[in-house]
Formats: C-alpha cells, sequence, structure tokens
C-alpha cells in the first residue's frame, strides 16, 4: 500500500481574528496552548496511521493558514490554487502556490472572476469530483474546473450558512461510499450524492454541527472531532474504526480534521 | 392574447448539467420567477465524463424581472453567452437616476469595468452607482447628488454583491442576534458590546454614538460624559432634543422640566428646555457657550471639550432649534455620510428616528449596537436591512451604567 501524504501547518499563529463565517466570533477566542495540543494530537494520530505528514511554516498574521484544505485542489501533480472569497484568507495563496511549487506540482490558476476554496469544496468521490457552490465557491468555477481535468463534476448547492464548505457536511469514504448532513443540502443536491454514491451514512444535525463529517479517512480509519458518537456506531456498522481527537479550539473557527489536513497523494475515495 | 414577452437574454450553462440536476435547476428558478424559456441548443456529452452544454434563451416580461432571473441563474453557473462589463447610463437630469438604474444594498459590492471587477467606494444602501471611467472607479451616489451626464450603472449586468457572508463580519455577535428579546441575559450583551468596543477602539476604528433624549431624561449623561473621558466616544450623531436636554440639566438642573436627582417636576420646569435653548441661541451656540463659560457640563459640554465632532440633525418638531442643528435633512445626511468614514462600531441608544438614518448610511460591516426599551425600534433597524444590528431591549441608564463599568474593568 503507498503510504498516504497529508500537508499540515502547525498553529503558531492561529487565532479568531476576524470573523468570515457563522462559526467566527472574535470574542470567543481560541485558547493557544489548548488549540497547540489539540493540533499535536491530530498529527500524532494520523502519524500513527502510518501517514507522512508535511509541515508548512505558519505565518504571522495569517491565522487559518492551518486550514490547509483550503489550500487549493490536487489532482496528480497538479495543485489548483484557491481563489478565496475573503480578503482575508487571499493572502494565505502566495505561501500556498510557493509551497506546492517548491515539492514538484504544478501550480494552476482558475479565471479570475470566479470563486473556489479547493478541498475545502471540491471532494472526489470515486471517479466524481463532488462540489460545493453558493457560499464560498462559484459553481462556473468547479464546471471551469471539469473542463480542464475532463473529469465529471457535479456542483451541489450548499443551502445552510453553518455548512459553508462542502467538506463541513460531506466526506467520501471510499469510491463508493460517503457520509453526508443532508439539512445541508436542498433536494436537488440530496437527490444527486443519493443518486451517485450507493452507500451513505448520514449524519445527525447535532453531530453534523460538531463537524463530525468533517473527517480525515486513512483506509478503514477515520479521524473525526470528538463527541460523533452516533457516527462512530455507523462507522463500525460500516467496517471503519473511528478515532476521536478533541478539536473544539479549531470549530470556533468552522473547522475540524478534514480542514487542518490537505491530501497530497489523492484521497483513499478518489479514482483519478 | 398574451403579451409576447419582449425582455430576452442569452445564457449558456455546460458542465455535467444533466447528472448534477443544475440544467433542471436552473429552468425551475427561470419559471418560478415568471420568465419563459426555450432550449436552443443541447449537446450532451457522448460518455460519461463528457460535459454537456445548453444554450438557454430566457424571456421576461419586463427588464426587471429578466435581471431577477439572470442574477439567480449566475448562482447556478449559468453565463450570459456575452461576458459583458457593467451597463450604464449618462444621467439626463440632476438629482435622478436613468430609470433602469442598479439600486444598492450595503453589502460589498463589484462592478466589472473594462474587463475588471472593481470595488464599490462609499457602500451605502439605496443609493446608485456612479461610474469614473477614466480611473476605473466606482462608488455609491446618492440620488440627490446625481449630475447630469455623470455615468450611472444600470441593470445587473456585470455587478456583483460580495456573499452575504462577507458582510457576514456582520456575525459578530451571531450567535445572540437573532430576534430581538427583552428576556436574553444583558449582562453578556453588555459585555460583548464592551469588549467589542475596546477592539475598535485598538483597531484605530472610531466609535460613532447615535443618542436620543431619553439618555438624558433617565439620567445617562453622567456616563456618556464618562465614554467621551475614557475615549470611547469618537462621534456624536443625535438631534435638537437630546443637545436640548443635556443643556437643560446643565443650566437648571432638570431634564424635560423634571428633576433629575429628585425625579419630581420643578416648578414652571416645562419652560426650561425652551430657556435653555434660548440662552444658547443668544451666545451663538453651544461650542460659544462653553468657550464663554456658561456651559460647563454635560454632554454637549465634553464634546467641545474633548473636540468630539457632533451632528445634531434636524426634525419637523424642533423647539429653537439650537444653532448647531442642521435643518436641511438632505445637508444632514452628507455631513453623518462624511463622519461615519472610519467608524468601525457603532451603538445607537434610545433613538428611532436617528438609528435608521444611521443604520441607512452605514455599510454592513460596520456592527451596531442598538439599545432601546421597545423591542420595536430593534426589529424596524434590522427590517430596513441593517442586519448587523445586535439589539438589547432594556432603558438607556441602566444598559450604559453597566457598559462604563464593564469599559473600565
Amino acid at each position: 500500500m503507498k503510504t498516504p501524504r497529508i500537508l499540515m501547518c502547525p498553529p503558531d499563529y492561529y487565532g479568531i481574528e476576524y470573523e468570515i463565517n457563522p462559526w467566527m466570533s472574535r470574542s470567543r477566542g481560541a485558547a493557544p496552548e489548548r488549540a497547540r495540543q489539540q493540533w499535536r494530537d491530530l498529527h500524532d494520530a494520523l502519524v500513527k496511521l502510518g501517514v507522512q505528514v508535511e509541515l508548512m511554516t505558519p505565518q504571522p498574521g495569517l491565522p487559518d493558514l492551518v486550514f490547509t484544505a483550503n489550500a487549493g485542489l490536487v489532482f496528480g501533480t497538479r495543485f489548483f490554487s484557491s481563489r478565496f472569497a475573503h480578503p482575508e484568507r487571499q493572502r494565505e495563496t502566495p505561501f500556498f502556490d510557493a509551497w506546492f511549487a517548491e515539492h514538484g506540482f504544478t501550480v494552476e490558476r482558475l479565471p479570475y472572476d470566479v470563486y473556489f476554496e479547493g478541498a475545502g469544496d471540491a471532494l472526489f468521490c470515486g471517479p466524481i469530483l463532488f462540489a460545493g457552490y453558493r457560499i464560498r465557491s462559484h459553481a462556473a468555477g468547479h464546471i471551469h474546473l471539469g473542463n480542464v481535468l475532463q473529469r465529471r463534476v457535479l456542483p451541489l448547492e450548499l443551502v445552510d450558512k453553518r455548512f459553508y464548505h462542502l467538506d463541513t457536511c460531506f466526506c467520501p469514504l471510499a469510491p463508493d461510499e460517503a457520509i453526508y448532513f443532508p439539512g445541508a443540502f436542498d433536494a436537488y443536491g440530496r437527490t444527486v450524492i443519493e443518486k451517485h454514491i450507493p452507500k451513505l451514512i448520514a449524519v445527525v444535525e447535532n453531530e453534523a454541527e460538531r463537524f463530525a463529517c468533517n473527517a480525515v479517512v486513512v483506509g478503514k480509519k477515520v479521524v473525526v472531532n470528538a463527541g460523533s458518537d452516533r457516527l462512530a456506531e455507523d462507522l463500525r456498522k460500516a467496517g471503519y474504526e473511528c478515532l476521536s481527537v478533541e478539536l473544539d479550539e479549531y470549530i470556533k473557527a468552522g473547522g475540524s480534521a478534514k480542514c487542518l489536513t490537505l491530501r497530497l497523494d489523492g484521497e483513499d475515495a478518489a479514482i483519478w | 392574447m398574451a403579451k409576447a414577452k419582449s425582455f430576452v437574454e442569452e445564457i449558456e450553462l455546460q458542465g455535467h448539467i444533466i447528472d448534477s440536476l443544475l440544467l433542471p435547476k436552473v429552468l425551475d428558478e427561470i419559471l418560478t420567477r415568471g420568465g419563459t424559456y426555450t432550449i436552443k441548443k443541447i449537446d450532451l456529452g457522448r460518455q460519461r465524463e463528457d460535459p454537456s452544454k445548453a444554450k438557454i434563451e430566457i424571456k421576461a416580461d419586463s427588464q426587471e424581472q429578466l435581471d431577477d432571473i439572470m442574477e439567480a441563474v449566475h448562482d447556478h453557473g449559468a453565463v450570459p453567452t456575452l461576458q459583458r462589463d457593467c451597463e450604464f447610463e449618462l444621467a439626463d437630469m440632476n438629482g435622478a437616476f436613468p430609470e433602469r438604474f442598479y439600486s444598492t444594498t450595503n453589502f460589498r459590492t463589484q462592478v466589472r469595468i473594462g474587463g475588471d471587477w472593481v470595488d464599490v467606494d462609499d457602500q451605502e444602501m439605496d443609493c446608485g452607482i456612479v461610474l469614473d471611467l477614466k480611473k476605473q472607479t466606482a462608488r455609491c451616489i446618492a440620488m440627490v447628488h446625481v449630475k447630469k451626464n455623470q455615468p450611472i450603472v444600470v441593470g445587473h449586468q456585470g455587478v456583483r454583491v460580495m456573499p452575504a457572508e462577507t458582510a457576514a463580519r456582520t456575525s459578530l455577535f451571531e450567535f445572540m442576534s437573532s430576534a430581538v428579546s427583552s428576556e436574553k441575559p444583558k449582562g453578556v450583551t453588555v459585555r460583548e458590546i464592551a469588549a467589542t468596543i475596546k477592539r475598535t477602539k485598538a483597531a484605530g476604528e472610531k466609535i460613532l454614538a447615535v443618542l436620543g433624549p431619553a439618555v438624558v431624561h433617565t439620567g445617562s449623561v453622567e456616563h456618556i460624559c464618562e465614554l467621551i473621558k475614557l475615549g470611547y466616544l469618537d462621534v456624536l450623531f443625535a438631534g435638537n432634543a437630546l443637545a436640548t436636554h443635556d443643556i437643560e440639566q446643565a443650566l437648571f438642573g432638570t431634564s424635560l422640566g423634571v428633576w433629575l436627582d429628585r425625579g419630581l417636576p420643578a416648578e414652571e420646569g416645562h419652560e426650561h428646555h425652551l430657556r435653555a435653548i434660548n440662552t444658547i441661541r443668544r451666545l451663538g451656540g453651544i461650542e460659544a457657550a462653553v468657550k464663554k463659560g456658561n456651559l460647563k457640563s454635560g454632554i454637549m459640554f465634553e464634546c467641545v471639550q474633548h473636540a468630539i465632532p457632533f451632528v445634531l440633525a434636524g426634525s419637523i418638531r424642533d423647539d429653537g432649534p439650537l444653532p448647531e442643528v442642521i435643518t436641511d435633512t438632505l445637508v444632514a445626511q452628507d455631513v453623518m455620510r462624511e463622519k461615519i468614514k472610519g467608524v468601525g462600531f457603532c451603538f445607537m441608544i434610545a433613538t428611532m428616528l436617528h438609528s435608521i438614518a444611521t443604520g441607512n448610511l452605514l455599510p454592513a460591516a460596520v456592527k451596531v449596537a442598538c439599545v432601546d426599551i421597545n423591542p420595536a425600534t430593534v426589529t424596524k433597524l434590522a427590517d430596513r436591512g441593517s442586519q448587523q444590528t445586535v439589539g438589547v431591549v432594556t432603558d438607556a441608564e441602566p444598559f450604559l451604567r453597566a457598559l462604563v463599568a464593564e469599559l473600565k474593568t
């Protein structure tokens, strides 16, 4: 089996310095020590699963650089750099681009008039790229990406502000299996998911609110924020093992396990 | 026979529009908004990976309806067959927009000029957008300021409003900004507001206070004076009444004729506010009265002492008014627009008129706390589009007392 590779960025400068999603409130700042420990726990859990973790250098003034999932979309050795919707995060792009360029990827860009937030909104399940739009990414951007990649792209409208990225409400487990929170999609979106993914595990609202869908999948192991008990049970029945890591410091910024990672060698669920 | 729909635009939708249900979704959007469509051309992908492409002609009864449809389908990835800059018309008269003018929101907006998207400056709701074609810039402009031959943006083409969420800096107090309720714990709210004020200050942004006369009637003058002395008030908006009763208290110890220390009406007290106005008018204004040593305490006194700019906007029921009151509402609006620049936080206390007026001028990114004993005032503000508002239903005095105490910690 190939060694899974994941990009992470230590939370040296992590904090709630602005508010760009409903979870963020500058009055509920992150506890730096606790945040560092939780990040370390996630890191160690992944290493224990045999993941080769690559580290980026944190940058002062870029608190959300820890959320590497939003850097862009990795496809083979091609890296499609994000076009962030918010100026606060647009400043991260040069650092992500530099890292990928230095590590053997070809950095590519989307047209200037679309927003696209990388693996936060674009996830392969099998050969299909499922892509969230409306809140952070534009449907037009995903469609463009589909043309460039010559892959099927199914844009899904995100209708609940709390689940502002696709990876907060949808997580492919295997090429034919995924977990999702139905309430984050409209009837069209639910139909598309149900029609194209044979095996689905629905997450209940109170666990979805704790970012249960924002999970990191490594083989049959699923690393998820603590407190997703019902999902853990459903995963167990489906033949997966659920590993809990407390990540509540990151939920304050609207992120959890998945957001803190970016798979560099293709998700296990992806067929490229 | 039904009248033929004569407003037409062609869009293109491509990608995996069948599998993703984007095509039916877009068609539904057109129909639910009262338009009709004709699929002019559809190329279906031969294999599952191949994208499909549809050219759809949309027809509507009016330009407005067409713009509405275009806006809705754009979100699902449909693009006008021709990607175009924003459209503009030269104003054909002073003081009014061309008929099809684009009406602004208080959210961040961009227009496409010469192929580039540029931010619209001076974002304000219920305005139009005027272009500077040479500099390739755009800004909001109020109807009354339109000059003949200015290029004014019309229609929705080449205009985009940043996702509501951008404005969701506004979601500052998201977890409590739900419905306005008199039954929420005030302590938490006050702490939050105090923390925001401190942060605003630290960020070098200005704090704006919009105050009604009840601030004086409830005996809160000392708290506002304290805020000024602590450096937590940079701009004051009010009307004739706040200044009048504040000065009445400074000169006579009463507000609307009621002794503020005893809560009892003073003999002939109903004349006090008019006598106060008269005195100030005789002295040549509030600032003159302070300089000459006749006005020695109160909010207006502290404003003059600390060089805090204040805008007193007049209304039809004003007595006097005080010489500094701006009686031309359009002039008052402009002065308020000027003073709003650089404001990062605004608290509005016990005034519906001035709160809504200020709310209309503030971009959605400026956080607002609205304090009123009447829940309807707070609701009205939000209903008029100032959704960045946190409402606190309470009497002015206890709120301000608690706020000052919080700020001192």
